[in-house]
């Protein structure tokens, strides 16, 4: 890790309790990088000053997020998610479940799509954070969007970015995907409105345009 | 026919209207530019969450905030039920923190210290003699109509008996409930909040807010909400905890965002009533339908909920039901799409399928022979939309008696249903607004929940100023608008499309004042047409639309269009019927949809898209009730079990199948006018779904949603296997 070591820690009496949330967040936090928030997910106790722990107090982040640095001080537990929303305001990814199922929050970390409501920002450092901001950037629409409008496959429209992304990421793999494909590339996505149906004729609908790959190579 | 001079236009002269026409605001949703209540960050903003009441009832006997107010980060403390208050069920708001960030405000949240004395609780109520044991139960209405007792005697008819039911489900908004409160002066509140009523928010909040000694007048009260993530019935007030923030804003003299956790979104901030009941249905030999007697109960809550309309849509000679309200300490009911119908729809529609079983008919000759039955004017509906249903569902290759005799452990069925909405345009007032430089802004009170709200008002408006779609700029989602009402029963789109007919046509009467001594002709003499306005059969006389506004000099023209208004523009009342088709797999109880039929009549279509997809995306929403959602609750706990998408189920995308659907358009439907669609295709996909498992498998699965354990169970009672 490139983390420095003598980072001043601080300590939060709030740590005592373990919630979902921590518990989401330290796991996170103990896969990627043998980092610790606060404390072990199993001990609730406080834990000893230990080599590459940092926090419980906010530390210096830097994200990278659509081609753009962003130095942000952030408690350790923030969230790719919240230091999107709440911290740079880009608020495209939207938070539903808050637990890993809905795909509402989806972004692409290295073009691959992951959950930032399950990411912690501090894992993202290093990494190029995409959102659906810059996928769009020079205010056009991509293929993928401008087939979801075509298709009419969003209504309320909060679940449309978390599924423009997944589907963005699925043709990038797959240019060409069966319908079997795209149920299953999809499904770790929800809607309540039952879009559904257009987004299934938005795909292959892109697709078929892009037939040769074209689409892999964006 | 004399016309009316609002009316709308005929069919050959529609430009825009019963198209399919892409939603404008399409683009900013797909590219994740719309902004949300969720998405709001003001200046300075702080979050604020809630501690709620973990048990089912309680009472509170103390309760202690020093340590969260202690805590650095935190902003403001209220206490929402203090001392002596009685909870009814868990995740009731007891207290709210506002601080500087999301986990800070949790954090103090767990500090807050609260004793409760637990009382006994019912949360759940299937079993109605428990519940009566209990005391929890209250009379929800009795009624008779002819003889019942007679009919039910007569030695001629067949009479099937079952026993139905659908549980709690909840709303399960992807926004959760929520709003953002900003005091810009001690006088001026100014809030952003997910509503299916921006015009009626101010008035709530203010309220509210005098309730709890915070003066404010309701003319100083702002509501934006340009965009809504769901609300399907559930937002229609800014609810305690919209008052709450209010509140929290005044203390902490900053902007504070409040918005539902998951958790308490599913628990307590929408739920629809559940309905079961034991049924009797009697018929004539030759499928005539006789006599209906039900007793049904449900609960919406601790308070009363209503009762289904029972028996729905078709009423037999011979009817009595009665009902009975249970108090549950559960998350009160809030309307959910359609409210009672689909309840109404499950216990009836399936009571019917079971006796056309027992006469050995084919359930859609069953309902056609008793489509006189419905109420005034439906019934021709009803055989047109089960001749279309049928025809598209390939329904006479298909369909099979009871039970799917070919080999195998895959049963496939067919299921037939039919429902009814009112639907009427509710009131609505805007202003047209057409400049000289020829731009055109259209401006009301209104929101669109994703049904397609701006874009049917800019199809009216531009149809009747032959325009493009994209001439009409469409201003809504805040209170300073001219009101409009809230968007629930599906009454939106017959008042938006009508107010701005009217105020349209208004907007270009006082045009083609302007502009007929120009071309030499009287005002009643010019029409708008492709972009012009031009002299009524004389098309070498005209002017660009842009030439035409330049008439106006420095005068713009701003007119008030209004629902109800004159002429015929909107009407109340439709049909629908759908057919599913579906597979059971008798090993692992697991239901899959093939496929779903839905004929579906709303009067004038405006927009053809956006209304095939309000029909696609409830029969997805009808799968989702049919096969996964409950609420499940636990008696023991008095909780939710599943307060979490992980395990309250939706369906995804590949739980869909092949879904077909039919507007009902053309002569006969048309001059209607238009009449609302939100609510109609939502009712009848749980009967057709369940009709359909039934006939695959030979017996009923009795409540819904039809989960693996159910149809095992029912298969082992007396199905195929």
């Amino acid at each position: 890790m490139r983390r420095k070591k003598d980072r001043p820690r601080e300590t939060n009496p709030d740590k005592t309790a373990l919630t979902r949330r921590d518990f989401l967040k330290g796991a996170g936090v103990t896969v990627s990088g043998g980092l610790l928030v606060g404390s072990k997910a199993a001990d609730a106790a406080p834990a000893p000053p230990e080599a590459g722990v940092v926090g419980p107090g906010a530390v210096p982040v830097t994200l990278r997020v659509n081609g753009k640095v962003h130095k942000l001080k952030l408690e350790p537990r923030v969230t790719l998610l919240d230091a999107l929303r709440e911290h740079l305001d880009i608020t495209g990814s939207k938070e539903v479940c808050d637990r890993a199922v809905c795909g509402s929050c989806t972004v692409m970390m290295d073009r691959k799509p992951v959950y930032a409501c399950t990411v912690l920002a501090l894992e993202a450092e290093g990494h190029e954070v995409t959102t659906i901001e810059g996928l769009a950037a020079d205010g056009k629409l991509t293929p993928v969007m401008a087939a979801f409008v075509r298709h009419d496959a969003q209504q309320c429209g909060f679940c449309t970015p978390g599924f423009v992304m997944a589907c963005t990421a699925l043709l990038e793999r797959n240019p060409d995907p069966s319908l079997e494909e795209i149920e299953k590339g999809l499904g770790g996505n929800l809607c309540r409105c039952g879009t559904y149906w257009g987004i299934r004729h938005a795909v292959l609908d892109v697709a078929k345009g892009m037939k040769g790959g074209a689409y892999g190579k964006v | 026919m004399a016309k009316c001079k609002y009316d709308w236009p005929q069919a050959g002269e529609r430009e825009l209207i019963g198209k399919r026409i892409d939603r404008i605001d399409g683009p900013e949703k797909a590219s994740g530019r719309a902004k949300y209540t969720y998405d709001t960050n003001r200046p300075g903003m702080l979050r604020a969450k809630l501690l709620t009441c973990p048990y089912a009832h309680a009472k509170i006997k103390s309760i202690d905030l020093s340590s969260a107010q202690n805590l650095p980060g935190v902003k403001a403390t209220l206490v929402i039920q203090g001392p002596g208050s009685e909870i009814q069920w868990a995740g009731d708001e007891i207290a709210a923190v506002a601080a500087v960030s999301d986990d800070i405000a949790e954090d103090a949240c767990r500090r807050i210290q609260v004793e409760y004395e637990q009382l006994p609780h019912l949360v759940r109520e299937e079993d109605l003699d428990r519940a009566q044991a209990q005391g929890r139960t209250k009379a929800g209405g009795e009624e008779t109509t002819g003889d019942p007792g007679k009919a039910f005697q007569d030695p001629e008819a067949v009479i099937s008996k079952g026993y139905y039911g659908i549980p709690v489900i909840t709303h399960c908004c992807l926004e959760s409930h929520g709003n953002v409160a900003e005091w810009p002066d001690a006088k001026t509140l100014k809030t952003w909040s997910s509503t299916q009523n921006v015009s009626g928010l101010p008035g709530q909040f203010g309220a509210g807010l005098r309730l709890q000694k915070v003066e404010v007048d309701d003319s100083n009260i702002e509501t934006v909400c340009q965009y809504i993530g769901g609300g399907f019935g559930s937002k229609f007030s800014p609810d305690r905890w919209g008052i709450v923030v209010a509140q929290l804003s005044k203390l902490a003299g900053k902007p504070v965002q409040l918005m539902l956790e998951r958790n308490i979104e599913l628990e307590m901030a929408g739920a629809r009533p559940s309905a079961y009941a034991k049924i009797r249905v009697a018929a004539k030999k030759d499928g005539t339908l006789t006599a209906w007697d039900s007793e049904s109960w449900g609960t919406g809550g601790v308070g009363p909920a209503g009762h289904p309309p029972l028996p729905y849509v078709l009423q037999p000679p011979n009817t009595h039901w009665k009902h009975t309200m249970i108090a549950a300490n559960v998350g009160p009911a809030r309307a959910w799409r359609a409210p009672n119908h689909p309840q109404a729809c499950l216990l009836t529609l399936g009571a019917l399928d079971d006796l056309a079983a027992k006469l050995e008919m084919d359930p859609v000759e069953f309902l056609m022979k008793n489509a006189h039955l419905a109420p005034q004017g439906l019934g021709q509906v009803y055989t047109e939309e089960l001749q279309k249903a049928a025809e598209l569902a390939e329904w006479k290759k298909n369909w099979h008696p009871r039970g799917d005799k070919t080999p195998g452990h895959i049963k496939r069925g067919m299921g037939v249903s039919l429902h009814t909405w009112g639907g009427r345009g509710h009131t609505s007032s805007c202003n047209v607004i057409v400049r000289p430089d020829g731009s055109v802004t259209v401006r009301l009170g209104s929101q669109d929940l994703g049904t397609g709200t701006r874009t049917v008002i800019a199809i009216s408006v531009a149809e009747t100023l032959g325009l493009p779609v994209e001439a009409v700029k469409v201003e809504i989602g805040d209170s300073k608008y001219p009101p409009d009402g809230a968007s629930g029963g599906s009454t939106t789109v017959g008042g938006v499309s009508s107010s701005t007919r009217r105020g349209a046509i208004d907007a270009l009467d006082e045009l083609f004042a302007a502009v007929a001594p120009s071309l030499g002709v009287q005002p009643a003499q010019l029409e708008a047409w492709n972009g012009r306005i031009r002299v009524k059969g004389d098309s070498s006389k005209s002017l660009t639309w842009k030439q035409a506004c330049a008439k106006l000099g420095v005068k713009t023209i701003t007119t008030t269009g209004k629902n109800p208004g004159p002429c015929h523009l909107n009407d109340s009342g439709v049909g629908g019927v759908q057919i599913a088709d579906v597979s059971v797999d008798t090993e692992t109880g697991q239901v899959k949809v093939n496929r779903i039929v839905a004929a579906q009549d709303c009067g004038l279509v405006i927009d053809l898209k956006t209304a095939e997809s309000q029909v696609y995306g409830a029969l997805i929403m009808g799968i989702c009730y049919s096969l996964f959602e409950e609420k499940v609750m636990d008696e023991t706990l008095g909780r939710m079990l599943n307060p979490n998408m992980e395990f309250y189920k939706l369906a995804g995308i590949g739980d869909i199948g092949e879904l077909i659907v039919h507007m009902m358009t053309g002569p006969g439907y048309d001059e209607r006018g238009v009449i609302g669609l939100g609510e109609p295709p939502v009712i009848s996909p749980g009967a057709a779904i369940a009709n359909a498992v039934a006939n695959a498998i030979g017996v009923r699965v009795s409540t819904l949603p039809l989960t693996p354990d159910k149809v095992l169970a029912a298969l082992d009672k007396g199905g195929l296997a």
